[in-house]
């Protein structure tokens, strides 16, 4: 596979390793948070961690969509389909995703209502041709990277008439979480993490540009290097912010430079402008309520909004009192310091989307780190 | 929500849809998001649309930067 | 004396009622169907029961029910599927398979055509393979009631003498086989279904197994274990093992046989192949001295040109299964809690 796999070889995975070996301050820990999940899906598979010295921390990120999700929003989808004759459609990362009282969107099919998995929102648009009598409601969720294919289906809907399509927005802004991770947001002030630089998103960069990180290094004096999710690219990534951390920069660098731009995708950015405008704040799972951090629908395509067609009835949101989701996602704690962590919490019965999302932390750890005890003994250096 | 891979662009089609190929395994795909597409172009897919050109030259840059670092490696290890 | 006026209407013709009611349209279509293509001593004598008798040994018996959808998928159908399928099970168990049963549950209204196309398929299957379809079973469902044809098979085998292939049976030190590529079926199936529109040229590679098994088992009388990774894939199957045996596996992914468009069609999906079913391969666990003598045997084999030893048994209390990756780091294969979804993430 082509710009794939010379992106995987291991004769310059080893090179790689040596050179943060070399570099790396043996007297330091270098906290490196990878903010995409992507990336730590990449991490967990390739088992990048054993190429890296100990000192070299990576600490994942909130940049699962479907793990910041809050449990009301997964009610509120549960309901749609449930309390509507409507055909849900949804990416296959959220049909196991629990809401509150164990109740999720595979969950709610086996009990009849109409949820069907699609790979891409132009699947979704097809149900709704096809089904002229039924409301077709799509699932959207995910950062800058997913926001434009959803922009794009609003467009398309429109401009063929499609009066029966609508979705339940829930797409989220990367430099918005950035900020809280760094808690600009928080009233407690600096927060209980200290993130030494960030391994920035590669396709949330590829529409989004180099621009938005600039804030970062500039007014946080944190390192950004946005890498490619091949585990080299990832590698380098980590070299690079080792350097930086060494030479105290704080600059935006692009290793992914094969698909990011400093401008990125113009003309997707002007799609999402066009079709969707911020919400003043949005509750984050794990980060509570995030000013400027979400989307919805502009009122010139309101008709396309799920929330205003629908209204549904949901109790309030309810998780589980032991659920470490919020800690973790900060980069607080690590899967294993969650009490429900392996005992109630597990694949086969998700307490919260981090361990659903085969990129949440949990799940991750779970899935591919398990067998690694002795690295998640210590807690925040 | 990243999952995005690179393919190559084997066929135009209408309606703003392309087809593109990795490794035998043929996907139509939207071009709506992205202008000036080509046969033979290498591009970003992420469900179901191009996001992004893949460039070649900065490919290839980045390759040679890890060839570049490893003969570095191989010549300075203690 | 049969009265029957008119032949099937095979062409046209589609599954109805009175096909599943006992009477006489069901004894034409058993007649002029099922008899007919799996056209056998035991099958001929039409009793309800087959009576036949089986040759000296352990006997191992086994049943799997399809659903295969879609119906037919490049490479096969859910009628050979089902003989596969069954005759694998039985020689997974050691066993040498010798009579099927074959029950079909049809819906009202699916095509004679393609009934007619499955049966064909299920006859030739069980021709090569060696076995017989002695007995079977019809019934139809209203209209809604099924997904167009759901098949069962039962088969009954017997297993030489010194032969014990068990999941148990794994120890530390043993090595890990398989005969080819991993993940075919599953992305060829996935091909034809709707919602994921891709096109390959992957076939399915449903195929019997026992005459690979057979050679295996002469080769390497002291097989350990053998089972065929069908849903779930590699994983699925390494981990239940691995449990059963109470030991850990190690896997290298270099040594592991893909074609490069499952690799593609994975990537393109956010899959795991590891996690993909497949329908004509085994995993074999030997003693590490019989390993290359049992890879030799099986790539001399044409339904095991591609074989590879791709891992080890190992001590492990905690009974994990990992695999080396290709850049030299190591991940989990884990047992997952229900299918896998393709990842958008």
């Amino acid at each position: 596979m082509k710009y794939i796999e010379e992106f995987r070889d291991p004769e310059l995975a080893k090179n790689l390793s040596q050179s943060i070996l070399q570099e790396a301050d043996p007297d330091r820990t270098y906290r490196l948070m990878e903010f995409c999940g992507g990336h730590t899906h990449a991490i967990a598979r390739y088992g990048v961690e054993d190429l890296l010295p100990k000192n070299v921390r990576m600490i994942h990120g909130p940049g699962c969509p479907v793990c910041v999700l809050p449990v009301g929003r997964v009610d509120e989808a549960v309901a749609l389909a449930t309390q509507h004759d409507v055909i849900l459609c949804t990416y296959a990362d959220l049909m196991r995703v629990p809401g509150s009282k164990y109740e999720s969107l595979i969950k709610a099919r086996s009990k009849g209502a109409d949820v069907r998995m699609v790979y891409s929102t132009l699947d979704a648009l097809k149900i709704a041709e096809d089904n002229p009598d039924r409301d077709v409601v799509f699932f959207a969720i995910g950062f800058e990277t997913t926001t434009p294919p959803t922009a794009a289906a609003i467009k398309q809907a429109e401009s063929r008439g499609l009066k029966n399509f609508s979705i339940y927005c829930n797409h989220v802004l990367t430099p918005a979480a950035m900020r809280a991770i760094l808690g600009v947001y928080s009233d407690a002030g600096a927060p209980n993490v200290i993130i030494d630089g960030f391994v920035g998103p590669a396709h949330v960069s590829a529409v989004i540009g180099t621009q938005p990180y600039e804030e970062f290094t500039r007014d946080y004096k944190k390192p950004v290097v946005i890498a490619g999710f091949e585990p080299l690219d990832v590698m380098q990534a980590v070299l690079q912010l080792i350097r930086q951390v060494n030479e105290g920069r704080a600059e935006v660098e692009n290793e992914y430079a094969r698909a990011v731009t400093p401008q990125g995708n113009v003309k997707a950015q002007a799609m999402m402008d066009e079709v969707f405008e911020l919400r003043d704040a949005f509750e984050w799972r794990g980060l509570g309520s995030v000013p400027v951090s979400a989307l919805k629908l502009r009122p010139a395509y309101s008709a396309f909004d799920a929330e205003l067609r629908f209204s549904v009835q949901v109790a309030p949101p309810v998780e589980h009192k032991s659920c470490a989701c919020g800690d973790i996602l900060r980069g607080e704690k690590v899967p294993t310091e969650c009490k429900l962590f392996g005992t109630v919490c597990t694949p086969d019965n998700p307490m919260g989307a981090c361990m659903v999302s085969s990129e949440g932390a949990c799940a991750a750890h779970w899935t591919y780190g398990r067998f690694r005890e002795d690295e998640f003994v210590e807690k925040s250096a | 929500m990243c999952l995005a891979i690179p393919a190559k662009v084997v066929k135009l089609r209408d309606d703003g849809l392309a087809d593109i190929e990795l490794e035998g395994v043929v996907k139509e795909v939207s071009l709506d998001l992205v202008d000036d597409v080509c046969v033979g172009d290498y591009v970003i897919v992420h469900v179901g649309y191009v996001l992004a050109k893949l460039d070649v030259d900065e490919a290839e840059r980045t390759l040679a930067l890890f060839a570049e670092l490893s003969d570095s490696v191989q010549g300075g290890v203690a | 004396m049969k009265q029957i006026s008119r032949p099937l209407d095979l062409k046209n013709g589609r599954v109805d009622m009175s096909f599943g009611a006992g009477g006489r349209a069901m004894a034409q279509l058993i007649q002029e169907l099922f008899v007919v293509h799996f056209d056998n001593d035991i099958l001929n004598q039409e009793h309800d029961a087959a009576m036949f008798e089986l040759p000296p040994g352990r006997i191992v018996m086994s049943t799997d029910t399809f659903v295969v959808s879609p119906v037919f998928f490049p490479g096969g159908n859910i009628g050979s599927l089902a003989v596969h399928g069954t005759v694998n099970d039985l020689a997974m168990g050691g066993g040498v398979p010798k009579y099927l049963t074959a029950g079909f549950i049809l819906e009202e209204g699916f095509p004679l055509a393609d009934l007619a196309i499955i049966v064909k398929s299920m006859a030739e299957a069980a021709l090569e393979a060696g076995v017989s379809i002695v007995t079977g079973d019809t019934k139809v469902v209203e209209k809604g009631k099924g997904d167009g044809i759901f098949i069962n098979t039962a088969g009954v085998g017997v297993v030489p003498d010194g032969v014990e292939v068990c999941g148990n049976r794994a120890r530390p030190g043993d090595v890990v086989l398989v005969n080819g590529t991993l993940g075919d079926h599953g992305v060829a199936v996935m091909s034809k279904r709707e919602n994921l529109s891709f096109s390959t040229d992957i076939l399915s590679d449903s195929q019997a197994l026992n005459d690979l098994v057979a050679a295996m088992l002469t080769s390497v009388p002291g097989m350990r274990v053998l089972r065929d990774p069908t849903r779930g894939g590699l994983a699925a199957t390494l981990n239940e093992i691995a449990h059963q045996s109470g030991v850990g596996v190690e896997l290298d992914e270099v040594h592991l046989p893909l074609k490069a468009e499952v690799k593609s069609a994975c990537e393109l999906l956010g899959l795991d192949p590891l996690y993909v079913a497949n329908e004509g391969k085994l995993i074999a666990i030997c003693p590490p001295e019989d390993a290359q003598r049992l890879l030799a045997v099986m790539q001399a084999h044409p339904k095991g040109s591609e074989a590879a030893i791709v891992g080890q048994v190992l001590d492990d209390p905690r009974c994990f299964v990992r695999m080396k990756t290709q850049l030299g780091g190591t991940r989990m294969v884990d047992w997952l809690a229900g299918e896998q979804l393709p990842r958008i993430c």
